[in-house]
């Protein structure tokens, strides 16, 4: 066996650890750390487990409310729904695996979300996600798009849990870096939300759920005896998802828990069995200590090193009473499932790893977790903001009439329907979605109440590149209007941060705004932020992806009698606008479609504005009074009513005012500018003046635009009709643009 | 009227069964552990959607090996009903309860939306309580849905009358649009020759409430209420509203 020198410039750089933080690693040890040592702190430091580049700014948003049961810090947030139940809910990203390996990184990441949720002790219900793609016209994208797809489809469909909603946008930025960013959402009773933590000297540590192979070791190829170049030929690139083996898990850990001997459970995903040892163990004050050899293993001859680092998928690290051993694992033989025994919790606070019986590594937990590095990185105005945000509409020529835009519109696929898209993904298994993916909020009902909570993960990245602050306002205000719409009162978020590398100052500042906007927002609004992810250095050849502060909102229904969908309903019905409308093209779907600009500032944004359209929808869903409700975003007001009318509904005659803009821009921005803060209603006929009134006390403009009814989507400006086409002529444009150029791949495949 | 919910490990519609049974039907329904080898004491069997042991395999294929299944085939032996839904019906071609085998959605694609399917009979458990000819539309969600039998086999089944119900437009017709997977002959549910083993890829316990977009599937389980007291059903199923769920 070589030595080999942990201090060596080569083997700290194939850690990713710094040479500061190797001097920490041995003032801390007191010693040098051995290469087991050195590669479980390389990934329990690393930026994705450590946050240490973000934890600074993190601490800022607000995190606590009445309702909060659960901040950040565990697995998932949790916030009280009322009748003694918790809705449970995370979200995560898993961009780089989805890159290299469409279908198994999508995969594995809806794989690794679920288990968060049910490691509280929820049963997971429902699935989101939130997918970001380079331009379709790419054959390239369309092949990763299609795998990225089948993946969430393959591990969601497989295991049970409906995908209810989501949202995918589309950009050059994101062609070879996508993200794919997993939401999911149980319920637990409040009084029975299980933690991540090891505690009670002598209780037994269990390992259970699939064995351990060399796939997904951090990086670090090492050359030396015990690590070889032929162990890393061994290594699969990314790791392979197995749904069959996770419902198993799923169903044996929610039936364990159910049984009071269960101390504490914690997934492994990132950094394995090493983080969740060592976060259990500091969670709980406690030491733990286990021995690799107990591991079970799908392969030969792997050293702890790889043992500790393995990522291997649908694995659980859990704490049992002592005494209660036999209990839990009748459970898991059960499901053919076999716990092992690898463990125990000491006093100590150190996590000592062993094999047959030899220490490899002794660290303490808390200078893995607690301790581990923060950085304020330094942030500056990027040299491009200034100029970005410069719009002259009198620059662009005389724009196109409004019906030729308004059908480019709906062919573009940010705009378009996701119909291809979610129809591969089961989206009504458990029996509770109300409301279909699609049609805004996802909605589903909470079984043996009155409740129902509606979903919904949103982000414009093009606002939040042209002004982080109030592009990841916005990223708020749309995601908790969107469950407004459906008549849900925001009651929680989670965020997914998905930047460039925060070591270059622009992109650290472009994160820092927008950790800052979506604090600002989700206080003025009384949403608490209860955990999320922050997923960095999405970058190809140098450039970053649109800054992307994806946003996953949960809202109350009270009454799920009473959730408000998005379609029109019946001929005579009274169509409303709430909210102000401006000429804001910045930013705008109009732009990069008709120009391929992503130029201006963003549209402004009130919050007490916003949060006041929210009440109003709320309320006017609560009263029964709202037929239909949809917020207005990409594409403005003209796609608002025309999605309205998707598909079988009656149709759409609608007046809109015309805004003051320059250059002949009156009827584009009237119809596609991007204002914030508006919806499009309906109420049945002889309730305009009820709807009126409820806007007024909150201080909404509100107008009667239009009613329901034609058969057509005929759209006016002040009198002047400027659209005017069938329902279904519109609705095929729509429906069939994203379908359209997949088919179109096959032909020539 | 009492109702077993067979459970294999990878089953994920169980619950949305015993729902739908103990709920808008307001009959008893009883979970059956795949390992168990008696279903007990009930009057009829639901295999449930899902993957029952992954399916990595062939949908289906190690379910008819669980312990359960001499049960199950004993009971429809005896002329118990029995009610294969999506993964159930893999099952169900699997065991040999019913002719058959299922490819892959000619798309290539998983699956999931609502259909309408035509009823062809009326004289099984479980369309009992249905017109011939009506159409119920009810959420499809499987990747392995294409329907194949050899020709003679499906000759077989047209002249027995065990072509219980097929993939058809809106109107009721048979169409090559209406068809999602590839179906021989649109067919999207069958029945044994005895009649009371019935096999379909459509989700009717998924459409038994209009909150969840459709009450189509209630008919079905009424159905069998109806085939085992003898007694007409409660309210037939109001039609869902087709403007919430396209």
């Amino acid at each position: 066996m070589t030595a080999i020198d942990v201090s060596s410039d080569a083997v700290l750089e194939r850690h990713g650890v710094t040479r500061e933080e190797f001097a920490k690693i041995v003032s801390m040890l007191g010693r040098q750390p051995t290469l087991t040592e050195l590669g479980i702190f390389s990934v329990m430091w690393s930026e994705h487990c450590s946050y240490k580049s973000s934890r600074v700014h993190l601490k800022t948003l607000p995190t606590t409310g009445p309702r909060v049961l659960q901040g950040p810090g565990e697995n998932a947030g949790a916030v009280d729904i009322g009748d003694g139940l918790a809705a449970v809910f995370k979200i995560e990203s898993h961009n780089h695996p989805s890159f290299i390996e469409p279908y198994q990184g999508a995969a594995t990441g809806v794989g690794g979300i679920i288990r968060d949720i049910f490691t509280m002790g929820a049963r997971p219900i429902a699935l989101l996600n939130s997918l970001r793609f380079g331009s379709l016209d790419n054959p390239l994208v369309r092949r990763n798009m299609a795998g990225v797809v089948a993946g969430i489809g393959g591990y969601g469909n497989s295991i049970g849990i409906p995908t209810v909603g989501g949202e995918i946008a589309f950009d050059e930025s994101y062609t070879g870096n996508p993200l794919v960013n997993v939401f999911c959402l149980g319920i637990s009773k409040a009084d029975e939300i299980i933690k991540g933590v090891a505690s009670g000297v002598g209780n037994a540590v269990f390992y259970v759920g699939s064995k351990t192979g060399r796939d997904g070791i951090h990086g670090a190829t090492m050359a030396s005896a015990e690590f070889d170049e032929k162990s890393a030929e061994k290594r699969p690139a990314v790791q392979v998802g197995d749904p069959f083996m996770e419902k198993l898990l799923l169903e044996a850990c929610l039936e364990v828990m159910k049984t009071d001997a269960l101390v504490g459970l914690q997934d492994m995903g990132a950094a394995g069995l090493t983080c969740s040892t060592c976060e259990m163990g500091a969670r709980g004050g406690a030491g733990v200590e286990i021995d690799v050899s107990l591991v079970p293993q799908r392969e030969t001859g792997m050293t702890p090193y790889e043992i500790m680092l393995s990522e291997s998928q649908e694995r659980m690290l859990l704490v049992a009473k002592q005494g209660r051993e036999a209990e839990v694992q009748a459970i898991f033989e059960k499901w053919d499932l076999h716990a092992v025994r690898i463990g125990t919790v000491t006093a100590d606070g150190l996590m000592r790893v062993k094999e047959r019986g030899v220490v490899v590594a002794e660290i303490p937990n808390t200078a893995l977790t607690d301790e581990a590095p923060l950085y304020r990185r330094p942030y500056s105005e990027p040299a491009y903001l200034r100029e970005a945000q410069q719009l002259s509409l009198a620059e662009l020529g005389t724009p196109a009439p409004a019906v030729e835009v308004f059908q480019r519109l709906l062919a573009s696929p940010t705009v378009a329907s996701k119909r291809w898209v979610y129809r591969q993904y089961d989206h009504v298994v458990r029996t509770n979605t109300m409301v279909l993916p699609g049609m805004g909020a996802g909605v589903v009902r909470i079984k043996d109440t009155a409740r129902a909570l509606a979903l919904s993960v949103d982000c414009n990245g093009r606002f939040v590149y042209l002004d982080p602050f109030v592009g990841a306002q916005l990223a708020v205000a749309e995601a908790s209007r969107n469950v407004a719409c459906a008549g849900g009162l925001p009651i929680g978020a989670t965020n997914c941060l998905n930047f460039g590398n925060p070591q270059k100052p622009d992109i650290m500042w472009q994160f820092v705004r927008a950790v800052e906007g979506i604090g600002a927002a989700c206080r003025a609004l009384d949403i608490p932020i209860t955990g999320g992810n922050v997923s960095l250095y999405n970058e190809t050849d140098g450039r970053g992806v649109l800054p992307t502060p994806v946003l996953g909102v949960v809202g109350l229904i009270e009454d799920a009698s009473r959730v408000v969908r998005r379609l029109f309903q019946t001929t005579g019905d009274v169509v409303l606008l709430l909210g102000e409308s401006a000429c804001e093209l910045g930013g705008s779907e109009y732009l990069k479609v008709a120009h391929g600009l992503v130029r201006g500032v963003p549209p402004r944004l009130d919050l007490a504005r916003e949060a006041a359209l929210q009440r109003v929808l709320v309320s006017g869903a609560a009263q029964g009074l709202f037929k239909s409700a949809h917020d207005c975003a990409e594409g403005g007001v003209a796609i608002t009513l025309a999605e309205c009318c998707f598909s079988g509904t009656p149709g759409v005659e609608a007046d809109v005012p015309p805004v003051a803009a320059d250059a002949g821009f009156g009827d584009i921005a009237t119809l596609f500018g991007e204002s914030a803060s508006r919806a499009v209603i309906s109420v049945a006929a002889g309730r305009e003046q009820e709807a009126l009134e409820l806007a007024r006390r909150e201080g909404v403009p509100a107008l009667v635009v239009g009613r329901v009814g034609g058969g057509r989507v005929r759209l006016s400006v002040g009198g002047r009709c400027v659209v005017d086409e069938s329902v279904e002529t519109a609705e095929r444009v729509w429906d069939g643009a994203i379908a359209a150029r997949f088919e179109r791949q096959q032909t020539v495949a | 009227m009492k109702f077993a919910v067979v459970v294999f490990p990878g089953s994920n519609s169980d619950h949305d069964a015993h729902y739908a049974v103990e709920h808008p039907l307001g009959e008893q329904a009883r979970f059956v552990w795949h390992k168990d080898t008696s279903l007990g004491d009930t009057d009829a069997v639901i295999l449930p959607g899902g993957f029952a042991h992954g399916d990595y395999l062939r949908t289906g294929a190690i379910a008819r090996f669980s312990p359960i299944m001499a049960d199950v085939r004993r009971f429809a032996d005896a002329g118990g009903p029995v009610l294969g839904i999506c993964n159930g019906f893999q099952v169900l071609l699997e065991a040999g309860l019913l002719p058959g085998a299922m490819l892959r959605n000619d798309s290539l694609h998983f699956r999931c939306e609502f259909v309408s399917v035509r009823v062809e009979h009326a004289d099984t458990p479980f369309t009992a309580a249905c017109r011939p000819g009506q159409v119920l539309r009810m959420p499809i969600a499987h990747g392995e849905g294409n329907y194949y039998a050899e020709p003679e086999v499906l000759a077989r089944l047209e002249r027995n009358r065990q072509v219980l119900f097929r993939y058809v437009d809106a109107a009721g017709q048979v169409t090559r649009d209406s068809n999602p997977n590839g179906s021989v002959a649109n067919v999207a549910g069958l029945c044994n020759e005895a009649r009371n083993v019935v096999g379909l890829m459509p989700h009717p316990e998924r459409a038994c409430e209009l909150a969840i977009n459709g009450a189509d599937g209630l008919v079905m389980l009424q159905s069998a209420v109806q085939w085992f007291t003898g007694r007409a059903p409660a309210a037939v199923a109001v039609r869902g509203a087709s403007s919430l769920s396209a």
